[in-house]
């Protein structure tokens, strides 16, 4: 594997924790009411990085824990609402698959805290903004994902 | 190795007010596998593009990352200037460090660290991007329209001049739907069926249209450009071909109680009938349900008497296969049942009738001969009532839209009224009077000053009947909400317009979606508004949501022209972004074990089956196998693969762990 340059801290500069945030979306809604916030130019916290996927549906879950592996002290993961899925029923598949995951992270210990399902459309950007506030502020005062990391010295992938 | 080239574009002040995108291009000079990283003010402007252009070409670049706006917006312009340069279009990718990033945060150090992040993303995306060609289906050139209403017959006739061929599937015994029924039309009040019939008749004439009556979709399969329609042609029990419509079984049949459908049950048909007068085709039908024939096996007086001997009573429904290229559904809509009003006796009196049976009372060719009779007695009401919204914008009736028709028909309704019966009185009750269309306000007004229609706020809360007429309570809140009781000869509701019968099995034979009160939805509100979410599949008229005459036939032009653009190419080209099934050299020859997990997730039937077989022919393996014409690329089947054996082109496994890996 190619070696990544290492993570700089994101720091607003007042020595605050700054979570790393990974937003798994759908290219359709999400997506879009993200864009819709950068046009509506409603401000949030910059710790969120995001992935584009077609659908919810193409989520593996695998990726939020290889996400959780890579140093993410937080995740969200969105799409259409039910009913709005773009390929009719995508949007289904992912929360049934976060039901039965949620259920295995819990029994791992993973604290359900730190992953976020939400259904944000293209027309609420300022609900995106919202929801990332959100998160974030609830991961911060979580503090860093230590335990994830111990989990992984212990062998657990 | 690769040959990333990475623009990272300031967007004027846009993005290089917040984001240093200096330091951003340095820093992804320092990514592996960059060997080229410039910032520059507008990188979709001209000199941009040449500027990505060139770099391409004079560095060899195998991949470009443009760091600019959303890929929502530009990532076609880029693309296109890539695949210009000789790169894969797909192996162009964009950042989004404009709707994401400098527009949603001050300006920062972590704000331009974000940008370097979003950056990096995609420089891992793009190093594993595969290049990609745009898939190629051939296109039939027929198209089904479903429905013969005017929106229907209007899609097909705009088809069939554009050259193409199209067969336009009926599910009665005639084509003309509902305006069929209708006396005299809105804003304008010229005869319904005066203008209809000709429309009718031409579509049947047509070269090009092959119609199919008494017909009904029995399934189709396929995708965009390939469909193939199954079609149930439902006995008529005659020859239609030597029929010559003459009408003498109609007359002689003995059978004679029959409610006639299209005159709402105001009048009585035989078991042999032509629905109406101008029906096309103009061939008679056998009911068999109510057929003497079909219930004991005897009589046979149509087959006697018919001169022409065209009576087949053996006859059996026939089943069609057509191949098809694009489908109109154009099925219109239904009327809310009066049994769904107890405040109103259920519908139980007579006297108390819905719209369509009033045009059927005040139409030229109806039962009464255009007289405005009422259905008890056949007494010429002096008083009518007429109420609008029922059931309309009424959570409880399960309706809370307008059905935005009811106030235009209901002035026309009154108007009408008071043309054919001088001394009479018309009331309407409203809630709101919604007349936006060009005269239509106009329309109303002429009812209201010209034609004395006294116009009543209020609902009206009950109905009943007393000595001979129903008393109709309401009250007139324009008056401080004063209660008002009118005793009127004949009640006329507007009842709300819904979704067609079966809407919901036809939607989930077409895999089309529908909204929660079961019209057809279409792909977007406002920028798609004839389009499904089904490739190749088109809304026509009031199965969408409740419409009048001219916005079906704007609509179904519109859904024409769309089918038209679709067939004026010989061959399609769609995304690339699909699943793909691996393959490999013997002996794994697939990671694919052939559990089918992925047909289940799949939303469009597009994973079949593929039998793996050596060169002598010898079963290998079953494995899934993706219909490139099909699959819409949601990559539902990736994530539920358990060997990971599918992938989604463009979004691959390793793009997207590559990405996390990145953050």
């Amino acid at each position: 594997m190619e070696p990544t340059p290492t993570r700089a801290e994101p720091s607003n500069g007042t020595g605050t924790f700054q979570p790393k945030i990974t937003a798994f979306v759908c290219n359709w809604c999400t997506y879009a009411g993200a864009d819709l916030t950068g046009t509506s130019r409603i401000k949030y916290q910059s710790n969120v990085r995001v992935i584009r996927l077609p659908c919810t549906g193409r989520i593996d879950f695998m990726l939020l824990l290889k996400a959780f592996a890579r140093g993410s002290d937080g995740i969200i993961v969105s799409g259409c609402h039910p009913n709005d899925c773009h390929y009719t029923s995508g949007n289904y598949h992912a929360r049934r698959r976060w039901i039965v995951f949620r259920d295995l992270l819990e029994f791992t210990g993973i604290d359900l805290r730190r992953v976020t399902f939400a259904w944000v459309s293209a027309a609420e950007g300022a609900k995106w903004a919202e929801l990332v506030d959100e998160v974030t502020n609830r991961v911060r005062e979580l503090g860093p994902y230590r335990e994830y990391q111990a989990l992984l010295g212990a062998g657990i992938e | 190795m690769a040959r990333i080239g990475v623009f990272v574009c300031h967007c004027g002040e846009n993005i290089g007010g917040t984001v240093d995108c200096a330091q951003v291009a340095e820093a992804a000079r320092s990514l592996r596998g960059v060997v080229h990283a410039v910032d520059y003010k507008y990188m979709c402007s001209d000199p941009g593009q040449n500027l990505l252009k060139e770099a391409i070409r004079e560095k060899r670049l195998d991949g470009v990352v443009v760091a600019a706006c959303s890929p929502r917006m530009h990532e076609p312009t880029f693309r296109a200037a890539a695949e210009e340069a000789g790169l894969n279009g797909y192996q162009c990718e964009m950042a989004n460090v404009r709707e994401h990033c400098s527009w949603v945060h001050e300006k920062a150090n972590s704000t331009t660290a974000k940008a370097i992040d979003l950056v990096h993303i995609q420089v891992e995306k793009v190093k594993r991007d595969a290049p990609l060609h745009p898939i190629r289906v051939p296109v039939s050139r027929t198209a089904l329209v479903l429905g013969g209403g005017i929106a229907g017959i209007q899609a097909a006739l705009d088809i069939a001049n554009a050259g193409n061929q199209v067969i336009l599937l009926e599910r009665s015994p005639s084509i003309g739907g509902h305006m069929s029924q209708l006396s005299e039309t809105f804003p304008t009040l010229d005869c319904s069926q005066c203008i209809l019939t000709p429309r009718m008749v031409e579509v049947a004439r047509h070269p090009n249209v092959t119609l199919y009556t008494y017909s009904e979709l029995e399934k189709l399969e396929g995708f965009i450009g390939n469909f193939k329609a199954t079609i149930r042609r439902r006995a008529r029990k005659l020859d239609e071909k030597i029929c010559n419509g003459c009408g003498v079984c109609t007359q002689k049949c003995p059978v004679k109680k029959i409610p006639d459908e299209f005159n709402e049950g105001l009048s009585q048909r035989r078991a042999i009938y032509i629905p109406f007068p101008q029906a096309v085709p103009n061939k008679p039908v056998i009911d068999t349900a109510n057929c003497t024939f079909f219930k004991n096996g005897k009589c046979r007086a149509c087959e006697k008497l018919c001169a022409a001997k065209a009576i087949r009573l053996d006859q059996q429904d026939e089943i069609v296969v057509r191949e098809v290229g694009a489908v109109v559904l154009a099925t219109g809509f239904r009327t809310m049942g009066l049994e769904r009003f107890p405040e109103y006796g259920y519908g139980r009196h007579p006297d108390l009738i819905d719209g369509l049976k009033f045009e059927r009372l005040a139409s030229a060719s109806g039962p009464t001969a255009g007289v405005i009779r009422r259905p008890s007695d056949g007494k010429i009401p002096e008083t009518v009532v007429f109420v609008a919204c029922a059931g309309s914008r009424d959570e409880q009736k399960g309706v809370s839209y307008c059905s935005k028709i009811c106030c235009m028909y209901t002035a026309k309704h009154a108007m009408l009224y008071r043309h054919k019966v001088h001394g009479g009185k018309a009331y309407v009750f409203y809630m709101d009077v919604r007349a936006a269309g060009k005269n239509y306000d106009e329309f109303v007004r002429r009812a209201v000053e010209e034609d004395g229609v006294k116009y009543v706020r209020g609902r009206v809360s009950r109905i009943y009947p007393d000595r001979g007429q129903l008393v109709v309570k309401g009250v007139d809140t324009l008056l401080g909400g004063e209660p008002l009781e009118i005793r009127a000869d004949l009640v006329v509701l507007a009842t709300a317009v819904q979704a067609q019968q079966g809407s919901e099995e036809m939607a989930q034979k077409l895999h089309v979606s529908y909204d929660n009160h079961r019209f057809f939805a279409e792909a977007h509100p406002k920028l798609r508004p004839v389009e499904t979410n089904t490739a190749g599949i088109f809304l026509a008229g009031a199965c969408q949501a409740p419409r009048d005459i001219p916005e079906s036939v704007a609509q179904a032009s519109g859904a024409a022209a769309k089918v038209c653009g679709l067939f004026s190419r010989p061959e399609l080209t769609r995304e690339p972004v699909v699943a793909v099934v691996d393959r490999q050299a013997p002996p794994v020859w697939s990671s694919c074990v052939g559990c089918f997990l992925c047909r289940s997730a799949c939303p469009y039937q597009a994973i079949e089956e593929e039998t793996i077989r050596t060169r002598k022919g010898e079963v290998v393996k079953t494995v899934a196998r993706v219909n490139a014409g099909l699959c819409q690329g949601c990559g539902t089947c990736v994530a539920t693969c358990r060997t990971k054996s599918i992938d989604l082109q463009g979004f691959t496994n390793e793009q997207l762990f590559a990405e996390v890996m990145a953050i």
